[in-house]
């Protein structure tokens, strides 16, 4: 399955609009259907996809075991810390409006909550594809 | 909405979930529940619940399987009882 032309050919060419299409959904799940957890997911599902038409080492060799530790580190820091700044401003746990009324900046509400989405988008997709990569390894090839 | 598309939906959707235990190879019961997730994708999309479809299209249809498909891989594949 390694040397399997029409795999590796489709995948390098859907590999980027899977991709695109994720952090689509992440920044417009506020406004329509999907939201940080749908777009992890399909980001995800592109690191699965190369999985199957590369090998997992060369999924490894882009998102290695410390980078999926700070991926998803990183993603709750973002979500946790944008709930605690509104605690901290005096509303309640991820009360954007809070902020944006103390601040003065307009439209700082809906920046907010992107940058939430995006949090947990990122959490998602680094657990996601940290489950799958542990699953896929034969063992001795993990880094 | 029409009741005829959501009779043919729930059918389809207790015939897959039937198949998925009753079948002996766990990889055909793993393509089968792919099956049924995404049944139930189009009647969540039917029923106006486009953010749940999509979670159920994303997670049910595509990680579940490749998740089983792994742990399969891992272990046997047909169940000996």
């Amino acid at each position: 399955m390694r040397e399997n032309v029409v795999i590796r050919t489709v995948s390098r060419i859907a590999v980027p609009f899977i991709q695109v299409f994720a952090l689509y959904v992440i920044v417009h799940g506020a406004l329509g259907a999907g939201g940080g957890f749908q777009g992890g997911v399909v980001f995800a599902a592109s690191f699965i996809l190369m999985t199957v038409a590369f090998g997992l080492t060369s999924v490894r060799k882009r998102l290695s075991n410390k980078w999926i530790v700070v991926y998803s580190v990183l993603g709750i820091t973002i979500y946790a810390g944008i709930g605690l700044l509104c605690l901290l401003m005096g509303g309640n746990y991820l009360e954007y409006g809070v902020i944006e009324t103390i601040l003065g900046i307009p439209h700082l509400h809906g920046y907010l909550l992107d940058a939430v989405e995006i949090g947990i988008g990122i959490t998602v997709m680094a657990v996601m594809t940290s489950i799958i990569c542990d699953m896929a390894d034969k063992g001795g090839e993990s880094s | 909405m029409i009741w005829e598309l959501d009779f043919a939906l729930l059918l389809f959707m207790i015939l897959c979930a039937i198949a998925a235990i009753t079948v002996r190879d766990l990889l055909h019961a793993t393509i089968v529940l792919a099956a049924y997730s995404l049944l139930m994708t189009v009647l969540w999309s039917v029923m106006n619940a486009v953010d749940v479809a999509f979670t159920e299209a994303a997670v049910g249809a595509g990680i579940t399987t490749v998740l089983f498909i792994a742990a399969i891989a891992r272990t046997r594949r047909s169940s000996s009882d």
